[in-house]
């Protein structure tokens, strides 16, 4: 397994352990619905956490753009960045 | 890819629901007979779980009023009102509504969902933002996403964290908007409306309320939690349906915004599809009569969601936070929570199954509303039906408290 480094992946992977209750393994190549098994609503939990996690908003509808965990990743580092 | 491929997993989580009973998606009734009983299989059952909460469908000033009007006005629009015109029908409706909730304006659509969907998608645009209960109802999230808004999820029923959020958005430019229900359809908890109102006013957002359940249900004359918690003047837009207390169809908007009758022209779930028939309208506007009027219907209406809720938590069930016309009563699992269903089917209690991810919590439910049309003789067998079918399933651990007659 590819060794995480970036620590919002590693965020995003903890922020779903939380929702899903379950342990996560992911890297940023990880479809989340289809390897994480995370549909839509959980997702929208997942980012809720995320949100606490970083202190921002994430708006939902900007979800549309992501199917990996690298997408939701650089989302909020983009969002971070802006800020 | 055949086109309906990308629904596998929903088709193949239908079809192992559709295995192991009869099918709770498709339930057919042979006939209904009254606002509480209907014929499925040939046999008499005791419908739970309609949303009728003023047993209104069957009311026989609603059903003149309405026959007369499809005499009078025939059986369809046949087109929008921007394109086709009012009828009559609609706009003593608009103003017998306007009048009810004491506010300005008011605008009748099609279905409760359309209502929904069309202001969340035109009352805020792009820059704006709107802050949604987790919890909201589809219409809610589907108006959301229909709009340009950038939309930030809140806690259920959370007004803390709804500040929280609010206070990431408070630099950012455009206005924002709160959204939440009156009670939630699922289990019937009640937003916690006074706090969220006081978090509102001190971040400047304006506030919605979907009333869909809790109109004639909540507040001294019926007009809901806002009306129940004294917060009125601080909503700024309420929305409804005519599909639960007033018992026919259609969806609404009220409100006191300098201009609100813009909407007509720009709000499309208004302005692309065809209005409500004379006859849904007619019996709509008897049935707003009858919420006023008749104050005992909702005190009926309580009286049996006590009967309910008290029996069913005393048993020893799951039940939600609150006694409300709601009564959800949480399953360990789906195939129990079907099996029971099933189960109580047979048995002559109809309610609704709800899985997730409709559901709160991924938990699934077995989903009742009661009506005032209910008997307590009705209430009392569907008690004993609950204790008898739970029992089976291995839900209660304790001696037997009602005899099953
Ligand atoms: C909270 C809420 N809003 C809106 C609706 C939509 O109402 P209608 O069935 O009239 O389209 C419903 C019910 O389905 C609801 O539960």
């Amino acid at each position: 397994m590819d060794l995480i480094t970036n620590p919002t992946v590693l965020e995003v992977a903890r922020a779903a352990e939380v929702v899903l209750g379950r342990s996560v393994h992911v890297t940023a190549a990880s479809d989340i619905s289809r390897d994480l098994a995370v549909d839509s609503l959980a997702l929208m939990n997942i980012v809720m956490e995320l949100e606490d996690r970083f202190d921002i908003s994430i708006p939902i509808d900007r979800l549309s753009e992501v199917q990996t965990v690298g997408d939701l990743s650089s989302l909020i580092d983009n969002i971070r960045n802006k800020a | 890819m055949a086109l309906l491929d990308r629904h596998a997993a929903s088709r193949d989580a239908y079809q192992a629901i559709r295995q192991a009973s009869a099918d709770p998606f498709s339930v057919r009734f042979d006939s209904v007979i009254s606002p509480t009983e209907g014929v499925i299989n040939g046999q008499r059952t005791i419908l739970l779980g309609t949303n009728n909460y003023l047993g209104l469908t069957f009311d026989p000033d609603c059903i003149e009023d309405s026959v007369r009007a499809v005499r009078e006005g025939g059986t369809g629009t046949t087109g929008s009102r921007i394109a086709n015109g009012s009828y009559d029908g609609h706009v003593t409706l608009e103003t017998a509504l306007k009048a009810y909730y004491n506010r300005r304006h008011a605008m009748v659509f099609t279905t409760g969902y359309q209502a929904n969907l069309g202001v969340l998608s035109s009352l805020v645009g792009r820059d704006d933002h709107l802050l949604l209960d987790a919890d909201s109802h589809a219409s809610i999230y589907d108006g959301a996403r229909m709009g340009h808004a950038e939309v930030t999820r809140f806690r259920h029923n959370d007004p803390e964290d709804l500040y929280k959020r609010l206070r990431r958005l408070k630099d950012a430019p455009g206005e924002k908007l709160i959204v939440v229900e009156g009670i939630y359809s699922m289990v019937g908890d009640v937003a916690p409306l006074k706090e969220i109102v006081a978090v509102k006013r001190e971040m400047g957002a304006y506030l919605l309320v979907d009333e869909a359940h809790s109109m004639g249900v909540l507040g001294a004359n019926g007009r809901g939690l806002a009306e129940e918690a004294g917060v009125e003047a601080d909503v700024d837009v309420i929305v409804g349906t005519f599909s639960k207390s007033l018992g026919s169809v259609g969806g609404f908007v009220v409100s006191d915004m300098e201009g609100f009758d813009v909407m007509r022209v720009v709000c499309r779930p208004y302005m692309f599809t065809a209005s409500l028939p004379p006859a849904v309208v007619a019996s709509t506007v008897t049935a707003l009569r009858k919420v006023q009027e008749t104050p005992a219907l909702r005190h009926k209406l309580h009286a049996n969601a006590k009967h309910l809720y008290d029996g069913l938590t005393n048993l020893g069930l799951a039940t939600g936070p609150n006694c409300s016309p709601i009564v959800a009563v949480t399953m360990p699992d789906q195939a129990v929570a079907i099996g029971m269903w099933n189960t109580l089917l047979q048995n002559g209690v109809y309610l609704n199954l709800a899985l997730p991810p409709a559901t709160p919590d991924n938990r699934p439910l077995l989903r009742s509303s009661v009506s005032a049309a209910h008997t307590p003789e009705q209430i009392e067998r569907v008690l004993e039906v609950m204790e008898k079918v739970s029992r089976e399933f291995g839900l209660l651990k304790d001696e037997p408290k009602r005899a099953l007659a």
